[in-house]
């Protein structure tokens, strides 16, 4: 089954603002990682897949239903989490989330139960029953994925889930998140600016620009290998690069690595040989991966 | 076979597979929230002092007026004249529980994790407001509830009880006119802003500041002025059509009205119903926009 689909999914605001254009896409169950920068369409996108927004042209799918026709169905199965702060200062989690859990649709013994559940999972115990005010970012971040989790839905939908968290805080919700998606077997679509956090969790990445599509693939195709050898060696890189450029390969040096182009598996001998006559310490020899970030750093580039 | 007792699994994520609860329920959910909420019921000792103290306030009036007609035989006020007299107390009891209801949710940016749920977007403010309607009633209607039950138990035989329901049940139907005209103007003022301060100013000023409008109209040298004059404010408009509809019960030796409604009194009717549809147009035109953000 396909998680989301869109079809040439174009969204125009009232004041002529395009905000999506032309976008088609379609997703795999597991967790997504909607990339781009501020104002790129990431919130228009989790809008429109949430009915909340009407798309101008073109079509959209989550979990195979349309949300601006079978809008209940579709926000019974989806959990949303919203960028900006959403807690009502004087409540307590506990309440809270119990509260949204029977605004989903749970009943009453159901929605408190599942609510202490969600709380427990996201890592808040004895605190849910006191004020959310007095409550730190990241604990407040916990009861927004909370929320989003009691109803136990089929897609969560997070936005921007690290914001305003520090570093140990962005490490702990993410492994949060990768744990959502793949122990509690719920499928998640998490959209950030920085693309770094993604990468690490996701299996798929989606990145948009300016409301049109940059890519979408699974990481493991974007992060796939390339015929550039990676060669490091703990001393002597000099040595062995003016080595390696006297034997003609085309050798460039990437700080502590040296890239060379792999031709055949003659190159790996060629490499070897030269280590070995010159008696350095051979760190390590490998096909280079692209990182994810390069993808962009070329486009990037390219607009300068 | 039962397991050994005192051990605590860890039994991991539970997916739900139970019944997922209607349209009617989720409403029904949000509509005893909002009448909980109105009386500071399940949230912090703060919120409760007003609500309490109204409340206090017309049970202890109506205590008041069944005591003196019980001892000394004489109607202070009847069921439909309490309501009149309690519309200040009702006016600010909207100040406090409108901005309470809507505002709070507003400034506290919780609307988008309500309009992200199967909860079609004028469900929202009709519970709301369907809760505000409900807490004014009770507030008007459980006084009077208290002042029948004084006269019917002070009367003799079934007869009397009978002529005090009489009287009482188009009292209720005053007080249902009255929370329906006050909680759709009251919920509307409260919607457009996220500052409780502001809305409960706001709310008072509504009320307040079209009545010197009244009293320009009906010193004005024309008689269908000053017989429209009522119109112009909520509180006036709701007597006039209560002068209308039940002229006796509300126009009594101790209590004379000083409004003259000449022949409009049905003009009075219909601008209390268009008042309220136009208030509830406005609040569910007010929620598709906030919904779409």
């Amino acid at each position: 089954m396909t998680l989301i689909a869109t079809e040439s999914l174009t969204k125009v605001y009232g004041g002529g603002v395009t905000a999506l254009s032309d976008l088609t896409v379609a997703v795999e169950p597991g967790i997504v990682g909607l990339v781009g920068a501020n104002g790129a369409g990431k919130s228009t996108l989790i809008k429109l897949l949430l009915g909340l927004l009407t798309p101008t042209r073109g079509r959209i799918q989550v979990l195979g239903l349309d949300p601006t026709a079978d809008t209940a169905t579709v926000r019974a199965r989806v959990g949303y989490m919203p960028e900006h702060d959403c807690l009502p200062p004087d409540l307590s989690a506990a309440e809270l989330v119990t509260h949204l859990g029977r605004i989903s649709g749970l009943p009453r013994t159901v929605a408190r139960e599942r609510a202490s559940e969600a709380l427990r999972h996201v890592g808040l115990h004895e605190e849910r029953h006191r004020p959310v005010g007095g409550y730190s970012t990241g604990m407040k971040q916990r009861v927004k994925l909370a929320q989003a989790l009691v109803h136990d839905p089929d897609l969560l939908l997070l936005d921007e889930p690290t914001n305003g968290l520090d570093p140990a805080g962005r490490d702990a919700m993410l492994a949060l998140v990768q744990r959502i998606g793949t122990e509690f077997g719920i499928s998640v679509l998490v959209c950030s600016h920085l693309l770094g956090e993604v990468e690490r969790i996701c299996d798929t990445l989606v990145a948009i620009e300016g409301g049109r599509l940059l890519r979408a693939d699974h990481i493991a195709a974007m992060t796939s290998v390339t015929d550039v050898l990676a060669v490091e060696v703990s001393e002597g890189t000099e040595a062995l690069a003016a080595r390696l450029a006297a034997l003609d390969l085309p050798v460039t040096r990437e700080g502590r690595l040296l890239l060379v182009p792999l031709a055949d598996q003659g190159t790996y001998d060629l490499i070897l040989g030269a280590v070995a006559e010159l008696d350095l310490p051979l760190h390590r020899l490998d096909q280079r991966r692209h990182r994810v970030a390069e993808l962009f750093a070329r486009r990037e580039n390219s607009l300068v | 076979m039962s397991e050994p007792t005192g051990v605590i699994h860890d039994i991991g994520y539970q997916r739900y597979t139970g019944p997922r609860l209607g349209r009617r329920h989720v409403f029904g959910a949000l509509y005893l929230h909002g009448v909980r909420t109105t009386f500071g019921l399940g949230r912090s000792a703060k919120a409760k002092i007003f609500p309490w103290l109204v409340v206090g306030i017309v049970l202890m009036v109506a205590a008041a007026v069944t005591a003196i007609r019980s001892q000394i035989g004489e109607v202070v006020m009847t069921y439909a004249q309490f309501a009149d007299a309690m519309s200040w107390l009702v006016i600010f009891f909207v100040a406090v529980a409108a901005p309470e209801l809507v505002s709070r949710d507003m400034r506290s940016g919780v609307l988008p994790l309500y309009f992200s749920r199967p909860l079609p977007h004028a469900d929202y403010p009709l519970a709301k407001l369907l809760a505000l309607v409900t807490a004014l009633f009770l507030l008007l209607g459980a006084p009077q509830l208290l002042m029948f039950l004084g006269g019917a138990f002070t009367g003799d035989g079934m007869g009397a009880v009978w002529d005090e329901l009489l009287d009482l049940l188009p009292g209720l139907l005053y007080a249902g006119l009255w929370a329906v005209v006050f909680a759709s103007v009251g919920l509307l003022v409260a919607s457009m802003t996220g500052k409780r301060a502001f809305a409960a100013g706001g709310i008072v000023a509504v009320f307040l500041m079209t009545t010197p409008i009244v009293g320009i109209l009906s010193v004005l040298p024309s008689q269908t002025a000053n017989q429209l004059a009522g119109i112009a404010s909520p509180p006036t408009l709701v007597q006039g059509v209560g002068l209308w509809t039940m002229r006796d019960l509300l126009v009594t030796e101790a209590n004379t009205a000083d409004l003259d409604l000449g022949a409009f009194g049905p003009v009075y009717a219909l601008a209390a119903v268009a008042l309220v549809a136009g208030c509830v147009a406005l609040l569910l035109a007010r929620y598709k926009k906030v919904a779409a953000r």
